[in-house]
């Protein structure tokens, strides 16, 4: 062939496939409920709830304490305990690892905080869920900081609130993990004779056994906006009665309507609302 | 239903007889000594499990067997008088709960239990022993009666779970559950707790909370079932016989983990090929536990009642 058709200069650069894009992963977050696409900072700014639609994303632990809490902060209790891991359970990994990674990742000892501090000028103990921490799941350190953030209110008679997150009971730590439902409860019946107010706050999601226990126990229940809230999961439901579920169904909006819950309280007020409840209870 | 061991013994001896055969008939063929080996393997487990008794999901079939005896037929072995009360004044009657007013060797006692049927039709009534709200509403209501009147309470457990379905839920399945697990724990009457079959997650706790937890040697008692563990973790139901031994849901792994308070022995082969002979031995434990609660003040023994579930759970504390 002859070279008096070939390109002699060079083509004009263009930067490989993958370089080529706009890296924006980590900048935005479609939106579950109106599927508009939120930037990360502006979804930060509100609390994790869409500005356009008021979907609720869930939120950390910590962040939750943010919410609720003063400027000054609070005491952590409890964060010493931490599964031994009961059964020597294995399943595709073993349960020490899930345990380990999770740790790592969020800094927490198990999928719950207790913490004391000031709402609105007012003590209060505090629990907060991590989803994040195995799914939210309650085994036997999630129990006993329950039954201890229980004790503890009972004793010093200051108000409880407990933001539920959870998934339910932990399967790695098999009928230890159910015993906790029995033990949570005792506590909270305890709690319940000392006059002490409890609150309990359910958030998306909240299903098995924290809600057969502690979260349905409050004084006041009360709910985000289109929380997941029930005994059983939608998917073991629908796998057993073989039909689709009606739309919004285990949803905060109906559980109010079937008389479950107390209130649907929006994120923004979650805190006002509380406060409220509480001088109600107790000047 | 688990195999006896005299067919255990039996397949043990064939496979034995036919290793020694094929040995020196097997010479360097690999496909032959691969099988030597299988056989081998299986005659060790099976060596094990005659020592061992039944494997946990050996186990879970014999809670499950259609012949096995249910709460009414314990009543018929080990009461007098029993009068059904039924209905939880707020909605309807679960017939998946049965609670009545009994003897019980000369004492006055609430019985409450689950109740499975026997055949569809009985099952299509009682929900295969898997109670709806209404079903705790009636045994709570049930179990505050006998504690105005001071009478113990007598639970037989034996279900696959609380019913998962649509009017459950509207109703209030986990609010149920929750409510009659802290009023169990305040109930300022004995309660005798007895699982007969399938303990099954929160839908069995929910009459479970008691001062003595007794359980059949067969029967079992787990977070969640074999099937719905195995299908969350290894994404395979069929693996429930593996998630049955991870789980730990025997007798006697609860009563080395300290949840239940004593096993009640079963006659070889299991509760149905023996029901009287069941009925007698859960009748001398529920006799010697009333005996020692019985005797408690109401304080001592909600206290006590506290205590021990209080300290049920196994964590590092730092």
């Amino acid at each position: 062939m002859s070279t008096w058709f070939q390109r002699e200069r060079k083509a004009i650069e263009t930067p490989p496939e993958e370089e080529r894009r706009v890296r924006t992963e980590g900048l935005w977050v479609k939106c579950d409920g109106c599927r508009a696409t939120i930037w990360k900072k502006d979804l930060e700014q509100n609390n994790q709830v869409c500005p356009k639609c008021e979907h609720h994303f869930r939120l950390s632990a910590p962040k939750r304490l943010e919410l609720l809490f003063d400027e000054g902060g609070w005491v952590e209790h409890d964060s010493e305990l931490a599964s031994s891991d009961p059964l020597g359970f294995v399943d595709t990994r073993p349960y020490t690892q899930r345990l380990r990674d999770a740790q790592e990742k969020l800094g927490m000892s198990d999928a719950i905080l207790t913490v004391e501090g000031r709402l609105n000028g007012r003590s209060i103990v505090c629990c907060s869920m991590e989803f994040a921490f195995i799914g939210g799941s309650m085994g036997a350190v999630v129990g006993e900081k329950v039954t201890r953030a229980m004790e503890l209110a009972a004793e010093k008679k200051i108000p409880l609130v407990i933001v539920s997150c959870s998934g339910g009971a932990r399967m790695m730590e098999g009928v230890i993990s159910l015993m906790q439902l029995a033990k949570v409860s005792a506590a909270a019946a305890r709690l319940d004779e000392c006059g002490v107010p409890f609150i309990s706050v359910l958030t998306d999601p909240t299903t098995g056994g924290v809600t057969a226990s502690y979260a349905l126990l409050g004084d006041l229940n009360i709910a985000e906006p289109g929380a997941l809230i029930g005994f059983a999961g939608p998917r073991v439901i629908e796998q057993t009665i073989r039909q689709k579920l009606p739309k919004g169904f285990q949803r905060a909006e109906f559980l109010i309507e079937h008389g479950f819950l107390d209130a649907i309280v929006h994120r923004r007020e979650l805190k006002s609302y509380i406060a409220n409840a509480l001088d109600f209870f107790l000047s | 239903m688990a195999e006896s061991k005299k067919s255990k013994h039996d397949r043990i001896e064939r496979l034995e007889k036919d290793v020694n055969q094929l040995e020196p008939l097997a010479g360097s063929d690999p496909g032959a000594k691969k099988e030597i080996r299988r056989i081998r393997r299986e005659i060790t487990e099976l060596r094990r499990e005659m020592l061992d008794g039944p494997t946990a999901w050996q186990r879970t079939l014999l809670a499950r067997h259609p012949q096995r005896p249910y709460m009414l037929d314990y009543v018929r072995l080990l009461f007098e008088g029993f009068s059904e009360i039924h209905g939880d004044r707020s909605f309807g009657d679960d017939a998946a709960i049965v609670c009545g007013m009994a003897r019980f060797r000369g004492r006055a006692v609430m019985v409450v239990g689950h109740q499975k049927g026997r055949d569809t039709r009985e099952n299509l009534t009682r929900n295969w022993g898997m109670p709806k709200p209404e079903g705790y509403r009636k045994a709570l209501r049930a179990m505050k009666l006998a504690a105005k009147f001071h009478r113990p309470v007598i639970t037989f457990v034996d279900t696959m779970g609380a019913y998962p379905g649509i009017d459950a839920e509207e109703r209030g399945q986990a609010e149920a559950i929750a409510r009659n697990l802290r009023e169990m724990a305040r109930l300022p009457v004995p309660i005798i707790v007895n699982i007969t079959g399938e303990g099954g997650s929160g839908g069995a706790l929910a009459i479970a909370v008691g001062d003595r937890v007794h359980m059949l040697e067969n029967s079992i008692y787990s977070v969640i079932s074999p099937e719905g563990c195995a299908s969350i973790l290894w994404r395979d139901a069929s693996q429930a016989d593996r998630a049955a031994e991870a789980m730990k849901i025997t007798a006697a792994d609860l009563y080395e983990l300290g949840v239940i308070d004593e096993i009640v022995p079963e006659p070889p082969g299991g509760a149905h090929e023996n029901p009287e002979e069941t009925a007698r031995e859960l009748g001398r434990v529920i006799e010697h536990g009333l005996d020692e609660v019985t005797k408690l003040k109401a304080e001592e023994l909600v206290e006590r009642r506290y205590q021990k579930f209080r300290r049920m759970g196994h964590f590092f504390a730092g």
